[in-house]
């Protein structure tokens, strides 16, 4: 290879490299910034969020007010008006009314508003955090709000932390359950012989088709006659019932590729299936555990509909997603809240794919797709 | 664990003795046995019913009931496993031959019959009836379905612009994205970041998104933008300019679900050997042609997974639409819509017979996943 082309190819390799990162950071930024304008949010007052946008913390160019006078009463105010070298009228003004970087807009009503010039400035951005939100999402008593008016808003907190433990103890064991069912399940149809195996195989990776609208009703019906309803052992189960189908056929074609001669050694030394599923099969299927561990406890804690079902409205055992949901409803426009609250049920799935991530690349891919 | 490889090892020992000792001795070693058999699992039983009563009536602070709960699911399924294996491991060779099998996979078809299997059927049966489910109507449901205007709007919404743009973008930008971070040197940041809407619920999404559709340009970022650049009035994009209002709620999915096509991508992109797509570089062949001639067909497989599981969920997709529009302003989707006729309106007939077109329209879908199966051997 000579010199020349040498360098031919490192310039032609860089400038790759420059494409597909500048490319790369454009859908990063496209794919973080509604969250992270969400977490901005959560940390503004009511005041801020509705009168400026989150991204005025950024260093922006802004209006800023360089002289106002108020017009006088010889002012014609139903006709053309001049102030300031622009002239229009009121609904124009008030509108105002932009010649190059200043702009002249009329503030107040008609008869005793006053008339402002406005320059183009730049500003560090607006920056007044406030943890205001959070105490009231999160606590159950109620809380004084110094309004910007100075009026004083008395607001009932919205225990955030009870619904919270809920969401915990609904998605460790709805998580742990089905997969261990459908590890038992993945491993009989794939090493054990029986009458019925491809048939119920079928019927198993059929089931995943099935919206769960359809179990809904005649399930609800079950648990009312069961007694199951609004208990923790009902959600449990329903979570493992429409998760079984996918972690079954997940886990099997992990564990229906494990290589055939440790598996054959194992039995010729004189292991159980039992044996061979507990020290020899989860153990090399970790990573598939682990990976369909983190989706299905990101599912179940994120599911809205199957606890809506299943737990109703009773406060003791509602689940994050409820009490959000509720907060859409009946304080649609409380952003400051909302933003809040929203961020509080995305903190535990955020940090368990921060912290178990390095499990996803081996995992999940090695499970669903074989090779 | 010693319980349960301890029969395996000990049992043809044990037997021996047993017969050489006589017939009232076998009485009684295996009366003991009997009795073992028999006061576990009662003891296993015993103890799940007590954590079961201890959940429902207990007044305990959250945080015991909340692990307590935890370790008696948990523990309750695991100790349900041993004690049934156990129990099993107890019998003759050509009998445990035999049961074995349906302990391990009799929990999960069990399960599956119970939760999915009967209400479908169930389902089924109720869609040939009337709104109370007291009157065989035959197919009446069904042609209702189909000469509909408010399901005609919901299965073009589904059909012609959730799959197309929904499926199709999630599946290239996850593609395309996948194969562009492999050449990266922030690989991992891109892809925690990409992958992070996969951590937020839909109801959370729902709240992200309202926010960025809000009319108010001080809170909604595309009003912010469209003010700004246009120079006009604020848009309700989730609710004017139908039918493609629609396409402000598909956003919302191609954001979430991207990031999992993308994971699922790249590692299938990371298992192909290195030395091919190098030979083929050395050969001469273009970046282009790596991606079209080498790597897309050794991935076909995940590409197909992936397709069917999106597509799936684009069938199914029903949180997103219920939470921002309530499928309101033609927005409604068939799993919308059986929410609708169910628990608004109330007819059950109409409502499983939507669920039942739902379930044959995801079908044809299916037979790419249940290809996969039959090429695996019984051990």
């Amino acid at each position: 290879m000579t010199a020349q082309t040498a360098t031919k190819k490192k310039r032609r390799i860089s400038w790759g490299a420059i494409f597909v990162n500048v490319v790369l950071v454009l859908v990063v930024l496209a794919w973080s910034i509604p969250t992270f304008g969400l977490l901005v949010s959560s940390f503004r007052s009511r005041f801020d969020i509705q009168t400026s946008g989150w991204w005025t913390i950024f260093p922006h160019q802004e209006w800023v007010t360089v002289a106002e006078f108020t017009p006088g009463e010889e002012v014609d105010r139903d006709g053309v008006m001049t102030f300031e070298g622009v002239s229009g009228t009121f609904e124009e003004l008030r509108a105002g009314i932009k010649d190059g970087s200043t702009q002249v807009i009329w503030i107040g009503n008609k008869r005793i508003g006053k008339v402002v010039v406005q320059q183009k400035e730049w500003t560090a951005g607006n920056h007044d955090f406030t943890l205001e939100n959070y105490q009231t999402v999160l606590g159950g008593k109620t809380f004084q709000i110094q309004q910007p008016d100075g009026s004083t808003l008395t607001v009932q907190g919205d225990n955030f932390v009870n619904a919270f433990l809920n969401s915990l103890i609904v998605s460790i064991p709805a998580t742990v359950i089905p997969i261990l069912i459908a590890a038992f399940a993945a491993y009989g149809f794939a090493w054990m012989r029986f009458p019925g195996r491809k048939v119920l195989f079928i019927i198993v990776v059929a089931l995943l088709v099935v919206p769960l609208q359809i179990a809904l009703v005649p399930i609800l019906k079950l648990y009312v006659g069961l007694d199951l309803n609004g208990t923790f052992l009902g959600i449990w189960l329903a979570h493992t019932g429409f998760g079984l189908p996918l972690a079954t056929y997940l886990l099997f074609n992990y564990i229906s590729t494990l290589p055939r001669e440790i598996l054959e050694s194992a039995f010729i030394d004189g292991a159980s299936h039992f044996t061979i599923f507990m020290r020899l099969v989860l153990p090399l299927s970790v990573p598939a555990l682990a990976s369909f561990a983190i989706f299905q406890f990101l599912w179940v804690w994120n599911d809205y509909l199957i606890a809506l079902i299943f737990i109703g409205s009773k406060p003791d055992v509602q689940v994050l997603t409820q009490r959000i949901a509720e907060m859409v409803g009946s304080r649609g426009n409380d952003w400051q809240v909302l933003t809040a609250g929203a961020f509080i049920s995305m903190l535990v799935p955020l940090i368990v794919f921060f912290s178990l991530q390095r499990f996803f690349v081996r995992g999940l891919m090695a499970g669903s797709v074989k090779g | 664990m010693e319980q349960i490889t301890e029969p395996t090892e000990h049992r043809p020992v044990g037997d021996q003795e047993v017969k050489s000792r006589g017939p009232l001795d076998w009485l009684v070693t295996n009366a003991a046995r009997i009795l073992i058999s028999l006061f576990v699992p009662i003891v296993t039983f015993i103890g799940l019913y007590a954590g079961f009563i201890f959940l429902r009536d207990s007044s305990a602070p959250k945080g015991v009931v909340a692990v307590v709960a935890i370790i008696w699911g948990v523990g309750g399924v695991a100790a349900l496993y041993l004690v049934s294996n156990w129990l099993v491991e107890k019998l003759n060779d050509e009998w445990r031959a035999k049961i074995q099998p349906f302990v391990f996979v009799g929990p999960a078809v069990a399960i599956l019959f119970v939760y999915l299997l009967y209400p479908t059927v169930a389902t089924l049966r109720l869609s040939l009836f009337d709104r109370n489910g007291e009157i065989f109507v035959g197919l009446q449901n069904y042609i209702e379905i189909f000469t509909n205007r408010s399901m005609f709007v919901a299965f073009r919404n589904n059909i012609l612009l959730w799959i197309p743009f929904g499926a199709l973008f999630t599946v290239v930008l996850g593609l395309l994205i996948a194969v562009l971070a492999d050449r990266s040197k922030y690989e991992r940041t891109a892809k925690a970041l990409i992958f992070m809407p996969m951590a937020i619920s839909m109801v959370g999404a729902a709240v992200i998104w309202n926010m960025i559709y809000d009319t108010n340009p001080n809170i909604g970022m595309l009003n912010w933008l469209y003010t700004g650049i246009t120079g006009n009035d604020p848009v309700a994009w989730t609710a004017s300019n139908q039918p493609w209002n629609n396409l402000f709620l598909v956003v919302v999915m191609i954001w979430l679900q991207t990031g999992f096509a993308m994971v699922l991508f790249s590692a299938a992109i990371k298992g192909i050997p290195s030395d091919i797509t190098e030979a083929a570089r050395v050969d001469g062949a273009t970046e282009v042609q790596v991606f079209f001639r080498i790597m897309i067909p050794y991935i076909r497989g995940t590409i197909i997974t992936v397709t069917t599981t999106v597509v799936i969920f684009t069938l199914k997709i029903f949180d997103v639409v219920q939470v921002m529009t309530g499928g309101q302003f033609d927005t409604q989707v068939i799993a919308t819509q059986f929410y609708r006729e169910y628990f608004t309106t109330r007819n059950s007939g109409l409502a499983t017979a939507i669920a039942i077109v739902l379930l044959i329209t995801v079908i044809p879908v299916m037979i790419y996943n249940l290809k996969q199966f039959g090429e695996t051997e019984a051990f």
